[in-house]
């Protein structure tokens, strides 16, 4: 089973654990299944000092991602307003969703239509994008890459980006850094001179011109752009056998075939 | 010794329209939902409502109570957006104070603290400057720990979130108004309490002081009666929300919530069936169904 080809989850699993590369001891908080499951897989292979939350209040020390056949291993009690403290500390690396994420990373998850006090489309609120952005590295998850998702600028800047990041000068928006997205299709960073969104890699079996056909603005892109990578044989039984036997990562990112 | 035990309609009784009222609990978790559903019977309008919103916020919205809501998200956890909240903001029946979470947080403890406003970076350059034109920065008098050289920072001055009243639902409580969580979390309910000028809380049981220390360790003491002018014994109070360990959240019961958010008959006829009729006969119909 392991030796198949990877799926298209499995790909966009191991693009979430790359971003977390690095982090050492942070709270990594990957919000929606596919993050979840690439998140564990970083911390059971390059990032085993990783804190990671159950969804609740509690921070839970293994490695599995939805099932622990014994209990989970509590390691420290975490209600909602602990977070804050994590948070503001600069202790942690999200991976949030976006509802729109604009060329230079700026999430809205707020309101759709020219005036956020009377929205066309009311969605959750600001909720802790504005602290996340300003105080922590953050990332995106994207399950559904389209040009209503990747637009050139928000409706509502919830999670900020580099250009107001750039605006608030050095002082204020030292603690920002918006890593990178990943979508069902590629990854994308900010590595260019002005912070503008850059095409990282495209995964398996997607064009660059498919990329570029359902993104809103023109993105940054190397000469080659790279193919993200596929995860190990060891990832790949990890994904299938530890971490998500019960295969939720692909009734997220269905694979293309 | 004061004795703080009261009814819905007492705690009703002390509510004003147009006051600001602080809901305790987080989303679908918690709500002091009984001490809403007094609401809605009553003729109270016109409403500052402060929550970490969820069905609460959505059904005072959906019964015409509340003029401007001060949030950071509203949802049902398990239904991500808040039917008729959506509602709300779409057609422009409610007004909006919109901040981040955590700016929530600062609000409730600066009010408790009795300070104007708390510094925070939260907020710098988001569009919640957009869409509160009355929210101001402060220039730090300090030079900045980790920055040398560097002289007033610039931050967010969260302005103090003060309540004319706190409504809670918590596991157990006294009848002086000591209270008392058993599940993981206490969201924000002390904050909630200690922000208002007066606090009410219903719970599951009124018990002895005594028997608090027996039904969970000290750290679950987390409300005291400082805090707290009304206690309303409210089992099943925070139903359909979860109130862990008592019991989960009522999905399926949520679920045809969430559907009387689909038109203004559909509502009519939830309220009809679910909510134009006092606690008792609400518990009594729920265990029916």
């Amino acid at each position: 089973m392991t030796s198949s080809r990877a799926t298209r989850a499995e790909v966009c699993a191991a693009a979430v654990a790359d971003c977390f590369g690095g982090d050492g001891e942070t709270l990594a908080n990957p919000i929606g299944t596919i993050p979840m499951v690439g998140g564990r897989l970083a911390r059971a292979t390059t990032e085993p000092d990783l804190m990671m939350t159950d969804g609740e209040a509690a921070l839970i020390a293994d490695h599995e991602a939805f099932a622990w056949p014994d209990g989970p291993t509590v390691e420290a009690w975490n209600p909602y307003r602990r977070m804050f403290d994590v948070v503001w500390s600069g202790r942690r690396h999200v991976m949030m969703g976006a509802t729109q994420v604009d060329r230079y990373g700026n999430q809205n998850i707020g309101a759709l239509g020219p005036d956020p006090r009377r929205p066309q489309v009311a969605l959750l609120g600001f909720r802790g994008a504005p602290g996340n952005t300003i105080n922590d590295t953050t990332s995106y998850w994207v399950p559904n890459h389209s040009p209503k998702v990747f637009v050139a600028e928000v409706d509502l800047v919830c999670g900020i980006g580099y250009d107001r990041a750039a605006a608030l000068g050095p002082v204020a928006a030292r603690f920002h850094e918006t890593r990178r997205v990943v979508s069902n299709l590629g990854v994308f960073d900010f590595e260019t001179p002005d912070h503008h969104m850059r095409l990282r890699s495209v995964h398996p079996g997607v064009t660059v011109d498919e990329v570029v056909a359902v993104t809103g603005f023109e993105l940054a892109r190397p000469d080659e752009v790279p193919e993200s990578r596929s995860p190990s044989e060891d990832e790949l039984r990890l994904l299938r056998e530890v971490i998500d036997p019960e295969g939720r990562r692909e009734r997220e990112v269905p694979d293309p075939g | 010794m004061a004795d703080k035990a009261m009814g819905f309609d007492d705690v009703v009784g002390r509510l004003r329209s147009g006051m600001t009222i602080g809901i305790g609990g987080w989303g679908s978790r918690r709500k002091p939902m009984a001490l809403v559903r007094a609401i809605l019977r009553s003729d109270l309008d016109d409403l500052t409502v402060v929550s970490y919103g969820g069905p609460d916020v959505g059904m005072l919205c959906a019964a015409g109570k509340v003029r401007r809501l001060v949030f950071a998200f509203v949802s049902l956890d398990s239904i991500p957006l808040e039917p008729h909240f959506r509602n709300a903001r779409e057609s422009g029946s409610i007004e909006c104070t919109e901040l981040d979470e955590g700016m929530v947080l600062l609000g409730l403890q600066a009010a408790a603290w009795r300070v104007p406003f708390l510094p925070s970076r939260v907020g710098l350059g988001s569009d919640l400057f957009r869409v509160n034109p009355e929210l101001r920065t402060v220039r730090s008098p300090y030079p900045s720990r980790d920055l040398e050289g560097v002289d007033g920072e610039e931050l967010v001055a969260v302005p103090a979130l003060a309540l004319d009243a706190a409504l809670c639902h918590l596991n157990r409580a006294d009848a002086r108004g000591n209270a008392q969580f058993l599940g993981p979390d206490p969201y924000f309910d002390d904050l909630m309490l200690e922000a208002a000028d007066a606090g009410y809380v219903s719970c599951e049981r009124i018990v002895d002081t005594s028997e608090l220390a027996r039904e969970g360790c000290v750290h679950t003491l987390r409300v005291n009666r400082l805090f707290v002018d009304g206690v309303v014994e409210a089992p099943n109070g925070a139903h359909p929300t979860s109130c862990d360990p008592d019991y989960g959240r009522d999905e399926a019961f949520q679920k045809d919530y969430a559907a009387s958010g689909k038109n203004a008959e559909a509502w009519e006829g939830f309220r009809a069936e679910w909510l134009d009729l006092d606690e008792a006969a609400y518990q009594e119909q729920l265990a029916r169904r």
